[in-house]
């Protein structure tokens, strides 16, 4: 019994291989050593289509020709992403998403600037009122400053009070300088 | 005389594209404003990955004030993928979205340590958390991964 439905590729030999999505498309047998069968297999004709409407059938064979058989999957799933790209975006293409993702790096390096910029001011501040604090414990010898309460920690007096931080009277003491950089 | 005057001034306007291919240049020609002969290697380039009569037809679908920045990203990715036939310029965007994900994260790092500031000095540092995150989070499915890519597509 032969079967009615003659199938591109099957030829004589009788074999029930489909056809490559790339010889389907372009209307041709598609051989046992076909060049794209590998990579478009036959239940993905949309892959092929972008590649050949935006590389051209032609250009891609003499592209993946040029490659070892390792590099080919890669070559053409790039390649694929890149024709995609284009379909959906026939203006600018892979060069609109690289554009938009630089913004993003830039974006997030900026905020990460900002943030970094704040720990330092922040660990300076506290620098500063620890040397305060210090200062004052050895003027004073007593806790606490005037009115705020004598056993108040210093977590408390950081949240009613600014700290002072007087450059002049502190210069000679080189133990208040913490680390600020944790690099 | 002037016969062969006029074909060599013809000759000599052909845009790089007319003359690769070796034809005549036409006034109408799609790609001599985008590919002028001063820049052989440019339309050489695009040529060979894209093919000359593919790129007339995605200039040709456009909108004239559109050509140009088309004809710049073909070029662009034409380069790319002439110096890399195996990624091209889609190594641009896995090397963009990793350097994304990387300061993301050390941005989450740099987020917690004032966290932990705020929590010592809430009138200060709440300020700079409190800020909305636009961005940050990015959808993973656009993610390119190499090893993915065939399920990506």
């Amino acid at each position: 019994m032969r079967s009615k439905n003659k199938v591109a590729g099957a030829g004589t030999t009788g074999s029930s291989a489909s056809p490559c999505a790339a010889c389907k498309l372009l209307r041709r047998r598609c051989a046992e050593d076909c060049l794209f069968a590998p990579y478009f297999p036959p239940d993905q004709p949309h892959k092929f289509a972008s590649v050949h409407k935006v590389f051209g059938a032609s250009n891609v064979n003499k592209l993946l020709q040029e490659l070892p058989v390792n590099y080919r999957s890669d070559a053409v799933s790039s390649m694929v992403y890149e024709a995609n790209a284009r379909v959906r975006d026939p203006v600018y293409g892979c060069a609109g998403a690289i554009s938009s993702l630089q913004q993003q790096v830039d974006v997030l390096q900026a905020q990460l600037a900002m943030a970094q910029a704040e720990i330092i001011r922040l660990r300076m501040q506290h620098a500063g009122y620890l040397a305060h604090l210090r200062l004052t414990s050895a003027r004073g010898g007593g806790g606490g400053g005037g009115g705020s309460s004598a056993t108040s920690s210093p977590k408390m007096m950081e949240v009613n009070e600014k700290p002072v931080y007087n450059l002049e009277t502190e210069m000679d003491q080189t133990s208040m300088y913490e680390p600020m950089w944790s690099c | 005389m002037s016969e062969s005057n006029s074909n060599s001034a013809s000759i000599s306007r052909r845009c790089a594209a007319c003359k690769y291919l070796r034809r005549r240049c036409s006034a109408d020609c799609i790609l001599s404003p985008y590919f002028p002969a001063s820049h052989p290697q440019r339309f050489a380039c695009v040529h060979r990955i894209f093919g000359a009569s593919n790129v007339a037809r995605m200039l040709q679908i456009l909108p004239v004030h559109q050509r140009a920045q088309a004809a710049e990203s073909i070029s662009f990715e034409a380069h790319w993928r002439a110096q890399d036939p195996v990624y091209g310029c889609v190594r641009i965007i896995n090397m963009l979205q990793h350097e994304i994900y990387e300061s993301q994260q050390e941005l989450a790092r740099t987020q917690a340590q004032l966290a932990m500031y705020t929590a010592r000095q809430p009138t200060e540092a709440s300020s700079v958390i409190a800020q909305p995150q636009e961005n940050l989070i990015l959808d993973n499915s656009n993610f390119l991964n190499f090893q993915d890519l065939h399920d990506l597509i």
